[in-house]
């Protein structure tokens, strides 16, 4: 190639680069703009909000696909169950939040380890679409038992929070204790787990399954135990995360756990995918994007759940093992 | 040696399927079969044949699609808009849905093909490769989006090109047809058409859909359909701003109840014809071997890409052709017709009936349409909100206790494999076998 050509080449390329940079910052500047920058700031708050709850719900995705390679599709209704429990446990006995949530957490932990026992051990040595379709099963079930009149009901409910809210003023953009609590709870349980898989003995089992199931039962792990174990984990997180998110959107229904179960499995391939940092940066990720398509574009509220799953594909094309994900090699 | 009879007889076959359509229609003729029930058969034959597209996909060439909703919503959508025309003139004139759907098909068609021709892929591939060396990677990949983004401008534009100019001509074809033609002509013929281009703007769609997706693995596949299927049906909540009469969430009303049991039947027979004849084909095979062994189809020669993309197409087209039915049975489309949970019953169908197995298929679909209806009839007043509980406990016992489904991958009657072809290869007989076993 001569010198001539490759430098007009050189030029055209960063021309185009600098006016597509010089366009994305227009639009961000233009974007800030149309609302002001407090009404920005606000929405990056509530997406911070959503992110927390959202990675509670992921990290469960993440663990169980770590080590079984299974979309636990009943997980977001696991998180439902700990909604409810932590609502009649509210409204019917009074009981206070750190034992509402507390509770949450076991029911939902006995569940999940109730549906794994039930529903996925027999189906070890099976495809891994049969455990999904089997998931997915599940996941009809707990839907539309709990909306049985008897269980839970059909109707929406409103969640009484169990304390009072208190919103702050902090130059014009509104944070409340709810959005403190989310954080710190959910910062403690995510330090929690993560001290849990790298310094205990059953992180040391699970890290060894996800790695290589036959070698770890060779070297004398439990590994139907260890799978237990992940279940129960998951599970105690989407609980507090049900309850969390109940307090933050104080609407709940049998159904509600679909859509946040969808997108905190988004976040968790965004994140990459058997990461627990992937899942969690993913999440915050994905809480901002759909606040902010939401507070920013027309119609956005039509739009969260389309822009969603955009994310996802796009993902799935340009990068499957997400932010932190290492790539797998598929075995022949 | 004389040639033996080398395929299966269809006559049995044919006869029963008269038989059913005939006493079906008999009994409703003479009073014995509620109007409730001929709907719901309907209805059972509809669902049917989205299930059979269904099972061509995951079924038979081992792609687990959670999407099939929709594309029943596209060709529900498609064809109820071409035959709302006819009477309502939402477009202005009689036809001109009918001709902008085609000739927008065919301009999509247009494009596919030029890029094709073209070679964009190969030779943008060529170009990054030319230039790769020279420059930094990210100058090159700049270059070469550029390049592809001015390509992809002049290919849509013939594109476009080339759907306007038929529009003119099925505009043309059409308004003379309807003008020409008696009403009592017209109105089959129209659906018909209908029902064509709902199945054929489906299966385009999931042809371009296809294409960048069927990459993925098996279960990233299934959740990147469930995307497409919810994108779906957020498009149609909006969908009063691209053509008002869609009426987004408010559900579009006044589409024709052109559906009976003739056409819901006689739809159901076609597809099983086509989709058995497909899957015994050559192509058919390949679909199989796709499915049991990508790593060793690819040695055998199979283009699994080119494969995967068939099975979906043709996948797509059947739940296109079984939702402008849906359309024409109910009269009323609402996108919480299409949502997610629904989504979810095609694939328990083929699974209860069993996976690769197209009578499967037929017995599921149908049990599992009539038995709910059956349930509402059974359960006791006060139980019917078990009716999904029940539906669930099924699919989960299914999957845990019999996971190859009720049928497994066996047939009946013209349903099963034709007869290998005589090929005058010595059979040892069973007295040989033994004898050369025994020495």
């Amino acid at each position: 190639m001569r010198q001539s050509s490759k430098m007009l080449l050189r030029i055209i390329a960063w021309l185009t680069l600098a006016a597509l940079g010089v366009g994305i910052l227009i639009g961000l500047v233009g974007l800030v703009r149309v609302q002001g920058l407090t009404y920005f700031l606000q929405a990056l708050v509530d997406g911070l909000r959503l992110g927390f709850v959202y990675a509670l719900i992921a990290l469960g995705y993440t663990l169980v696909y770590g080590i079984v390679r299974l979309i636990n599709f009943a997980h977001g209704d696991v998180f439902m169950v700990g909604a409810f429990t932590s609502f009649y446990a509210i409204t019917q006995y009074g009981w206070g939040f750190v034992p509402a949530i507390l509770l949450a957490m076991i029911v939902c932990t006995l569940l999940n380890v109730v549906i794994e026992r039930v529903a996925y051990k027999p189906l070890r040595s099976a495809p891994r679409i049969a455990a999904l379709i089997t998931a997915i099963g599940v996941s009809f079930f707990l839907e539309y038992f709990t909306a049985l009149k008897w269980v839970f009901g059909a109707d929406y409910y409103t969640y009484k929070q169990p304390f009072e809210v208190q919103v702050w003023n902090i130059g014009g953009v509104l944070i409340s204790n709810i959005t403190v609590i989310i954080i710190a709870v959910t910062l403690f349980l995510l330090f929690s787990l993560q001290y849990i898989i790298s310094r205990t003995k059953m992180g040391r089992a699970m890290r060894a399954c996800s790695f290589d199931k036959p070698a770890a039962r060779l070297m004398g792990i439990n590994v139907d135990g260890i799978i237990s174990a992940t279940f129960a984990v998951g599970a105690a997180l989407a609980g507090a995360g049900g309850v969390l998110y109940a307090i933050a959107f104080p609407q709940i229904w049998t159904f509600m756990g679909v859509m946040p179960g969808l997108k905190a499995f988004i976040a968790a391939v965004l994140g990459g995918i058997g990461s627990v940092p992937g899942a969690f940066v993913g999440s915050l990720l994905m809480g901002e994007i759909d606040v902010l398509v939401v507070s920013f574009l027309p119609m956005g509220s039509r739009l969260r759940d389309l822009f969603a799953f955009f994310v996802l594909i796009i993902v799935f094309l340009v990068k499957p093992t997400g932010i932190f994900g290492e790539p797998q090699v598929e075995k022949v | 040696m004389r040639k033996k009879k080398v395929s299966r007889s269809w006559v049995p076959s044919l006869l029963m399927a008269v038989g059913v359509f005939v006493v079906i229609w008999l009994l409703k003729t003479i009073g014995l079969l509620s109007m409730r029930w001929y709907l719901i058969l309907q209805m059972a034959a509809i669902t049917t044949i989205s299930a059979l597209g269904l099972n061509l996909i995951y079924g038979f060439n081992g792609q687990f699609s959670l999407g099939h909703i929709g594309f029943y919503a596209i060709g529900a959508y498609a064809s109820a808009l071409i035959t709302k025309d006819l009477s309502a003139k939402w477009s202005g004139t009689q036809v001109g849905g009918l001709s902008w759907i085609m000739a927008g098909q065919l301009g999509v068609l247009a494009t596919l093909i030029l890029a094709n021709k073209l070679k964009m892929g190969p030779r943008l591939k060529a170009l990054r490769k030319r230039i790769g060396g020279e420059l930094a990677p990210y100058e090159s990949g700049t270059i070469t989006a550029l390049a592809g983004i001015l390509m992809l401008v002049v290919v849509l534009a013939a594109g476009v090109v080339v759907a306007v100019v038929t529009h003119w001509v099925f505009f043309a074809l059409f308004s003379g047809l309807v003008s020409i033609l008696p009403k009592a002509v017209e109105q089959p013929i129209i659906f018909f058409v209908a029902l064509l281009n709902g199945g054929t703007l489906a299966a385009l769609v999931s042809y371009l859909v296809g294409l960048p997706l069927l990459r993925l693995g098996s279960d990233y596949f299934g959740i990147a359909t469930l995307g497409f299927a919810i994108m779906v049906y957020t498009a149609l909540q909006s969908g009063d701003l691209v053509i008002p009469t869609m009426k987004g969430a408010r559900g579009m009303v006044g589409i024709p109840h052109w559906t009976n049991w003739g056409w819901a039947f006689g739809a159901l027979v076609l597809s099983l014809f086509v989709i058995r004849n497909l899957v015994y084909s050559s192509y058919g095979r390949a679909f199989l071997s796709v499915r049991e062994d990508e790593v060793a189809a690819r040695a055998m020669g199979v283009d699994v890409a080119q494969m995967k993309t068939m099975a979906f197409t043709f996948g797509g087209f059947f739940a296109g052709v079984a939702g402008g039915l849906y359309a024409h049975w109910s009269g009323f489309l609402h996108p919480s017709s299409f949502n997610m949970i629904r989504g979810f019953d095609p694939l328990i169908m083929i699974v209860f009936g069993g996976l690769g197995s197209m009578t499967g298929t037929l017995v599921g679909s149908m049990t599992i349409v009539i038995g709910l209806e059956l349930l509402r009839n059974v359960l006791p007043s006060g139980f019917e909100d078990w009716r999904f509980v029940i539906y669930a406990i099924l699919l989960l016992m299914i999957m845990l206790l019999r996971q190859q489904g009720l049928l497994g991958t066996n047939e009946w009657g013209w349903l099963k494999a034709p007869l290998p072809p005589e090929r005058d290869i010595p059979v040892p007989t069973q007295a040989a076998v033994e004898g050369e076993e025994g020495a």
